[in-house]
């Protein structure tokens, strides 16, 4: 800024300020601010472009050498070369899918009952707790993870599977609490704060008119959530849900820490796994050869698309709720 | 049973299982304060915080360094950061047309939701690579790039709840567009866009992902860009994984510091929400 001690409201204006609207003519302070805005504004497409490009042309060898058989070869062997990324694929399909399924009921019933049923106050105490849950970072989750529940799940819970259900192929082999179970609790724990906070915010735009209506007509309020509340926010409901989702694909710390890290494709939960983005956690920073890095890259650039896609969705979901104007209260 | 109360108990029942589904949700919560408190409570003394870690089977040591280095990172990312997200926000506000502005906002939020590893990828690709070598450079990077839609985003709702009024008054006395919008307009907001800043800031403290090859670590004081350095988020991490009791106990007092200090960072921003709306 030229005159830093130019207060607005303050001094009289002196000659050259109160002239210098003649300058507009020529470049002008607005043109250059309005420069800024509109450079730093398109750095997020900048950005988002970067990161596409960039990430393909450092996983175009890889790309080239093993084409499809990269996504469905199940030997990840850095040494003799061979990368193929199934295991890993395999690893974070079973993990994210299983943890929503445990965790969208949790999160839908939460947030519902934060919106619907509890007092004003104590819905309000809920959801602040839980937005602390979301804030707690990703390491500290896995640090509880490997140090607490993980030999709690060894001693307990899988054995107790094994015992009981072990005639299914889910729940067969020793348990070694590092599991696939460990990484879908651990998942599930972490998406539920961000499925339980959005669908929050959508249940908070049902039109407080819907439920009136319905308890009018002698609805109970399951009854009013059932036909009211639901099929009102099911489409924001459903953006929650696949927000959460990319937030569980693209989940790395807490998950490398508690899911064993062993590419195999087993049924069973109590066997150790692999993710994608955990194996680019292990192996990047000691990627042994240009190959290795541009498999991993690929790895990176499949986990990149594909949460763009569930993003994008997501938000599209979200906006088309979002946009219209808060309901209110409850009846 | 007569219809009536058979949808009575219908409507006691899952109401009583949403009260359930409430509860369980605040289960792990309770478990993580409880075991982060009571373990990492029982390690955090002075030397945590002026001692760098002790090597293996050595009791002791400290974090000192990998404070100083998270420090680093975050106020290098946020010089990063910061001016474009809320620059960019002031374009999407104050300038831009309603198709192009939607596009960014678009962007923006699919940005928000790539994961922090990639973000540390990309950095790798774009600093580590040319300059050979592992470099805070890189890991601030990586993580001013987790910032700026969070900034953008926070600052652009905060720039709309200021009155068309304030900006019309501010012209009408001739002050030029630019200095409206930087004295009268963000100056307005500048609560709720300091909430925006302090969550990014909380957000990005606790990244460890994004580090691992960028950042890389470091087990001593570093304080010059070019090299790696030290973070707390990634030696809570190598600490958990390895099978050292010692610094096991370091990496419980590491997660009491940084959840605090989370906890406090998004403290302070309610705190200037709530002026923001007064």
């Amino acid at each position: 800024m030229a005159s830093d001690e130019y207060e607005f409201g303050g001094a009289v204006p002196t000659e050259a300020e109160s002239h210098s609207w003649k300058m507009e003519k020529g470049v002008s302070g607005d043109f250059i601010f309005k420069g800024v805005t509109v450079l730093f504004a398109f750095s997020i497409l900048a950005i988002l472009l970067l990161m596409v490009v960039e990430m393909a042309r450092v996983s175009l060898p890889a790309i080239e050498k093993y084409g499809w058989r990269f996504v469905i070869g199940r030997e990840w062997d850095a040494v003799q070369g061979n990368f193929g990324a199934l295991a890993y694929i395999w690893g974070s399909v079973v993990s994210s899918v299983l943890a929503l399924l445990l965790a969208t009921p949790l999160s839908v019933g939460t947030a519902l009952f934060i919106t619907e049923i509890a007092p004003k106050k104590v819905g309000g105490v809920i959801a602040s707790l839980v937005e602390l849950l979301a804030a707690i970072p990703s390491v500290i989750y896995g640090l509880w993870g490997v140090l607490v529940m993980a030999p709690w799940l060894q001693r307990t819970i899988e054995p107790f599977l094994n015992d009981h259900l072990g005639f299914l192929p889910f729940f067969q082999g020793a348990p070694y609490g590092v599991s696939m179970l460990a990484a879908v609790f651990i998942l599930m724990i972490m998406v539920v704060p961000i499925i339980t906070s959005i669908t929050k915010e959508v249940l908070l735009t049902v039109p407080r008119s819907q439920k009136e209506a319905a308890i009018a007509l002698g609805a109970t309020r399951w009854e009013m959530i059932r036909m009211a509340v639901l099929p009102y926010g099911k489409s924001g409901i459903l953006g929650a849900v696949i927000l959460g989702l990319g937030r569980a694909v693209g989940e790395t710390m807490a998950v490398t820490m508690v899911i064993g890290n062993t590419p195999q494709i087993s049924l069973s939960l109590l066997a150790p796994a692999y993710t994608m983005p955990s194996v680019i956690a292990n192996e990047f920073a000691e990627a042994t050869s240009q190959l290795h890095t541009s498999a991993l890259m690929e790895i990176g650039l499949i986990l990149l698309a594909v949460t763009l896609l569930i993003n994008a969705l997501a938000q599209l979901l979200l906006w088309s709720v979002t946009r219209k104007r808060k309901g209110g209260g409850r009846p | 049973m007569t219809h009536l109360t058979r949808r009575k108990a219908k409507n006691a029942g899952m109401i009583l299982l949403l009260a359930f589904a409430a509860l369980t949700v605040l289960v792990p919560l309770v478990l993580i304060f409880v075991h982060i408190v009571r373990m990492g409570g029982s390690a955090v003394n002075l030397d945590f915080f002026t001692r760098i870690p002790s090597p293996p089977g050595e009791a002791g040591g400290g974090m000192a360094n990998g404070m100083a280095g998270s420090a680093l990172l975050i106020g290098l990312a946020s010089l990063l950061g910061i001016p474009v997200g809320i620059f960019g926000a002031v374009y999407l506000s104050e300038y831009g047309g309603s198709r192009i502005s939607t596009v960014i906002r678009f962007a923006a939020d699919v940005l928000a939701g790539v994961p922090s590893i990639i973000t540390g990828m990309v950095a790798y690709a774009l600093l580590v690579v040319p300059m050979k070598g592992f470099s805070a450079l890189a890991g601030a990077l990586a993580l001013a790039l987790i910032m700026i839609p969070i900034v953008l985003r926070t600052t652009e709702e905060q720039l709309k709840l200021v009155p068309t009024s304030l900006r019309e008054a501010s012209l009408a006395l001739g002050v030029p567009l630019w200095r409206t919008t930087l004295r009268v307009t963000l100056r307005s907001a500048l609560a709720g866009v300091l909430t925006g800043i302090l969550l990014a800031i909380a957000r990005i403290a606790g990244e460890t992902a994004p580090l691992l090859f960028t950042a890389l670590g470091n087990q001593f004081w570093s304080g010059r860009l070019t090299q790696p350095i030290a973070a707390m988020p990634l030696q809570i991490f190598n600490f958990a994984i390895s099978p050292y009791d010692d610094w096991h106990r370091l990496a419980w007092a590491g997660a009491l510091v940084l959840v605090t200090v989370m906890f406090g960072l998004s403290l302070a921003a309610r705190f200037f929400g709530r002026a923001r709306q007064q």
